[in-house]
């Protein structure tokens, strides 16, 4: 996946059609741009220990969706994490194993672009336990899917078997005329094979993000089975 | 000796690092010693080699991102492109974003290293054998092609080199600045969106940059603007609800060096190997970069001579 605004996007958009039903928890392991707590609304807050190790953030009162990401760990959200990949490995590792994360139907690991150290180390860490899958997020353009074709090569490599991919950002209503447009750097259809999904992004003036996952329309177009 | 030596037990810091030798996970491990006595942080030859080697090559430029997706290969490749429409210079672009190479598919290539007469191009993309293969390496095997990539290509005279990175602030980065620190880079310039979530990664780069003596040239805020084809008005498809690039220079007493609406015809011209810059010139996008470009060029020949980075 090329785009890590979209697949973080991706990743709490899935929370909220699903976590009505179910415990979730979201896994990140962007070391270097940690979005998750920001876009939850969690950033201020801090991991604290209990006996079964480190306990998670949760991004709602009901407790039924536990975060777990480096920016908890940081003392100045501007401070950046210039590791080499071995440091990356060893702290993927413990948020693997050391986060208590208790009982949870589904467990989401929010990935930053490429196909390298964290995500080596994600797969060997969760080898143990059953990865159900990946799901890849893509924009319509050539020089995403081009990289998004690394990615399945990465997923069938390493055994993990490829859920789908969303095409985000497939096209905009303009606020102003109601006209849609095909996304707003590619005018052009991308190929079919890749897609198994079709999502488009709505904006409006206020630009909330509550607000646009709230359209029920937009809850449909992103559920998936 | 390799940063982390196969030999290196989980938890190993580096060879370089200060905690080389040291750490509690050094215990037990056969290159301990050598560790704890500096010998393994002597300068890597390379750099020095690669000082001799760069000595060609006047002026140095790093493209940064914080976030992924928001236009950094396509700012590279049209900052290389208007650099290079003055016949009399020469210019380079390096991609190191190993995992993703972009930069042949945004340049129209295909495998030819050239792209005009005074523009050539390296990255890893070159040499995969197919579009579909990943390149799943860890951080040492990726610091070895990108110092095989500054040390053993031929790059010539040149006036500009770019060098066009993956996000984020790890090993391409660190690799990049440490295997030039003897030839000196002139400066970084950070792409980003309006949207807080770029900008909050943009200031973990900064950081980044200053921790390692990188001189930040400058700003640029891609996908401000979407101007509707149908009824030309604008919109905020990224809202800057944090004040957008200008703010955070403002206070970090950076320069924006422009901001880059969104164009549909960025894109396609990406997608299909062009300049849009040539394709399409009465954009406001284009106009955009041009103005970039310049204070990139002037900074540059205020800048004649770039110090060694320290690091």
């Amino acid at each position: 996946h090329k785009h890590t605004l979209t697949h973080n996007s991706f990743s709490i958009i899935f929370y909220h059609c699903e976590c009505v039903l179910y415990q979730v928890g979201i896994l990140d392991v962007d070391l270097c741009g940690p979005s998750i707590p920001r876009m939850l609304g969690v950033s201020q807050q801090e991991v604290h220990q209990c006996d079964s190790g480190w306990v998670p953030v949760y991004a709602d009162p009901q407790q039924r969706l536990a975060l777990m990401s480096i920016g908890f760990l940081l003392d100045d959200p501007s401070e950046a994490v210039v590791w080499r990949g071995p440091k990356k490995t060893a702290l993927i590792g413990q948020f693997v194993r050391d986060v208590a994360w208790g009982e949870l139907d589904v467990l989401l690991v929010d990935t930053p672009p490429g196909t390298s150290d964290e995500h080596l180390a994600v797969l060997e860490n969760l080898r143990k336990h059953r990865v159900d899958g990946a799901v890849l997020v893509t924009t319509p353009q050539a020089v995403s899917i081009g990289d998004v074709r690394r990615e399945i090569t990465f997923c069938k490599k390493t055994g993990v078997k490829i859920l789908g991919i969303v095409e985000n950002m497939s096209g905009f209503v303009c606020p102003h005329c109601s006209v849609r447009h095909a996304h707003p750097l590619t005018p052009e259809a991308p190929p079919t094979s890749l897609l198994q999904y079709r999502v488009t992004i709505f904006t409006n003036t206020t630009h909330n993000f509550t607000t646009v996952h709230n359209t029920s329309s937009t809850i449909q177009s992103y559920y998936i089975h | 000796m390799a940063d982390v030596p196969t030999d290196a037990p989980e938890h190993c810091p580096g060879t370089t690092s200060e905690q080389a030798g040291k750490s509690s996970a050094c215990q037990g491990c056969p290159n301990q010693t050598i560790c704890a006595s500096g010998a393994a942080k002597a300068p890597d030859p390379a750099i020095e080699e690669i000082k001799l080697k760069m000595a060609t090559v006047k002026h140095k430029i790093l493209v940064l991102s914080g976030k992924g997706g928001v236009g950094k290969s396509t700012f590279s490749a049209h900052l290389a492109h208007a650099l290079a429409s003055d016949d009399s210079k020469e210019v380079g672009l390096l991609d190191i974003d190993i995992c993703g190479p972009s930069v042949p598919k945004i340049m129209g290539l295909e495998g030819e290293q050239y792209v005009e007469d005074n523009l050539a191009v390296m990255s890893i993309g070159f040499l995969l054998g197919s579009p579909d293969d990943a390149v799943i390496w860890r951080g040492p095997k990726k610091n070895g092609m990108i110092k095989q990539f500054l040390r053993d290509v031929d790059w010539g005279e040149l006036d500009y080199l770019i060098v066009d990175t993956p996000p984020g602030t790890s090993d391409e980065h660190l690799s990049a600045v440490q295997y030039l620190s003897g030839a000196g880079i002139d400066g970084a310039v950070i792409i980003t969106t309006p949207q807080e979530v770029s900008l909050q990664d943009v200031r973990k780069e900064i950081r980044f940059c200053q921790k390692v003596q990188l001189p930040v040239i400058g700003v640029v805020e891609n996908m401000s603007a979407f101007v509707c084809p149908k009824c030309k008005n604008t919109s905020q498809i990224f809202p800057p609800t944090t004040g957008g690039a200008q703010r955070m220079c403002e206070e970090l007493g950076l320069t924006l060096l422009g901001k880059v609406p969104l164009d549909p015809r960025i894109g396609r011209s990406c997608d299909e190997g062009k300049s849009f810059l040539n394709e399409v010139p009465d954009s406001p996008a284009a106009a955009a970069y041009q103005t970039i470009v310049q204070s990139i060029k002037d900074y540059c020949s205020s800048n004649a001579t770039p110090a060694p980075n320290s690091h």
